[in-house]
């Protein structure tokens, strides 16, 4: 019974330790995303509250905790509550098997890799509820759109993942990182290239964020499936888009460069120079880069059509991973080294 | 051929990467922003802002009732009647401009032959009550003398160019 006690104290313990600071990476996700987006624009982006504006996340929490929750009459309103929960809890519970280190796992389970597909397309309920239960054209609209678009591109991910799973012959997280050992030459983006990128596009549609974020289209629907939310329940909505960012950012980093592996293993004097750098500290850089990209992305391009996002799911995205699964299979068949040797 | 290379082109995602070049640089570049209470940006001598009645050094007000900035004005917002002070000159017993009118076009102070009525650098200003967007003539001439500095320093700068 004690025993019992002491591993359930234990996990919770853990649970917090990797739900706090993600909570905290959130919020200030939020702010690196304006203060990015505001030097693209030559700006200088929100720097009153606080030094440098390191406030404006909390700030910007108050004022939505303290906003009413506004509930349609015409909504059905247990589902509409229940939306933001599911596309936060998705979005959360993914990260119970995300190493951070060598054994910094909080679930060390042999089918991680699928859990977290799950995971993430599961999410997709999250903007189908709210878009269903608003009772709102626009937020109707939105939600068809997204379940749409995360229906193609799935498939896509879905088949870049199996790339990895080729390669490192493990659905485990943590064997597909050590699989990576060796230094940045080693790691997996180099001889699944094309299936990096693909991961990558197709994380960005997953997680409707610019240029896929048709769901939001705030041009033509309004804002999609959150036209009828307003205080905590949409701020839920963002924490879970959030949330999926970086977790999208943390699998492209554990798949393709290596996880907390440093990229100086094995160069002879960088290698040394760098060995005391704790791992978490390589995969948190890793998934910071992604992070930043995910911003500059959106700085960049213009939302696609969404004809334009089936031509690329269906028609471009999906055919480059399954011929790059066939060179993949040729390259494991004659082992090439570094990689598959 | 040509299409081939498109298709290598479209592949290699060179556009977008050619697209995210171009942000890139601008997130590095200097940024432009005037940070405003702190920093502003540089205001013309000519700008029109407040008005104000100014006097000459020895203390005599300028205006001397001719009203012609009355006549000029495109939007009616000037009110001046007038009658002989003690001394015999011509002046003002009523000098009224009513800002809710008033388009800032500057008419006034170009009509007027003593330099008198002159727009300010002023344009930090509110009301709070009904009718105080009537400026009236004591008001107008302290604006005067509070700010005779700024409004000589500003006609001297601009003198060569009118």
């Amino acid at each position: 019974m004690m025993h019992l006690l002491t591993s359930l104290l234990w996990i919770v313990l853990k649970v917090l330790l990797i739900a706090l600071p993600l909570l905290g990476a959130v919020a200030y996700m939020t702010l690196a995303e304006r203060k990015i987006l505001a030097y693209a624009h030559v700006r200088i982006g929100p720097n009153r509250v606080g030094f440098l504006g390191l406030l404006q996340p909390l700030a910007d929490g108050i004022k939505l905790f303290f906003k009413e929750v506004i509930i349609p009459t015409k909504a059905n309103s247990t589902v509409f509550i229940l939306a933001p929960i599911v596309s936060f809890t998705t979005a959360a519970a993914a990260w119970a098997v995300i190493p951070f280190n060598t054994d910094w796992i909080l679930a060390n389970v042999n089918a991680s890799l699928l859990y977290v597909l799950a995971l993430t397309s599961l999410g997709v309920y999250g903007i189908l509820m709210a878009g269903w239960a608003s009772n709102s054209k626009y937020a109707l609209l939105g939600a068809m759109r997204s379940a749409a678009q995360v229906v193609s591109y799935e498939i896509a991910m879905g088949f870049a993942l199996v790339g990895v799973l080729m390669a490192a012959d493990s659905t485990n997280l943590q064997d597909i990182v050590l699989h990576q050992q060796g230094g940045f030459w080693h790691w997996y983006w180099l001889p699944l290239l094309p299936m990096f990128i693909v991961y990558w596009i197709s994380g960005v549609a997953e997680t409707n964020r610019a240029p896929f974020d048709m769901a939001e289209g705030e041009a033509e629907i309004v804002a999609g499936f959150h036209v009828e939310y307003s205080g905590m329940s949409f701020a839920i909505f963002f924490l879970a888009e959030y949330a999926n960012m970086i977790l999208i950012s943390a699998l492209a980093s554990i798949l393709f460069l290596g996880g907390w592996l440093s990229p100086f293993e094995g160069i002879p004097i960088l290698g040394s120079l760098f060995a005391f750098v704790p791992g978490i500290v390589w995969f948190f850089s890793k998934m910071a880069i992604f992070l930043f990209l995910y911003v500059w992305l959106r700085a960049t391009f213009p939302r696609y059509r969404y004809d334009q996002i089936m031509h690329l799911g269906w028609k471009v995205l999906i055919p480059v991973t399954i011929v790059w699964i066939v060179i993949e299979g040729l390259l494991i068949e004659l082992k090439v080294a570094p990689w598959f040797s | 051929m040509r299409s081939l290379k498109d298709i290598a082109k479209s592949f290699m995602l060179w556009e977008l990467l050619v697209g995210l070049k171009l942000t890139g640089r601008y997130v590095l570049s200097k940024k432009i922003t005037i940070q405003y209470p702190e920093e502003k940006t540089p205001i013309s001598t000519r700008f029109r802002g407040l008005h104000a009645l100014r006097r000459y050094a020895n203390g005599e007000e300028r205006c001397i009732a001719c009203k012609l900035c009355e006549a000029v004005c495109p939007a009616l917002a000037i009110t001046i009647d007038s009658a002989p002070r003690e001394d015999g000159s011509r002046r003002t017993t009523l000098y009224e401009i009513d800002l809710f009118k008033c388009i800032y076009c500057g008419f006034c102070e170009e009509s007027c032959p003593v330099d008198s009525i002159v727009e300010t650098h002023l344009s930090h200003y509110h009301f709070e009550n009904r009718g105080e967007n009537i400026m009236t003539k004591p008001m107008l001439l302290a604006i005067g003398d509070r700010y005779e500095a700024d409004i000589a320093n500003a006609r001297t700068e601009d003198a060569p160019y009118r």
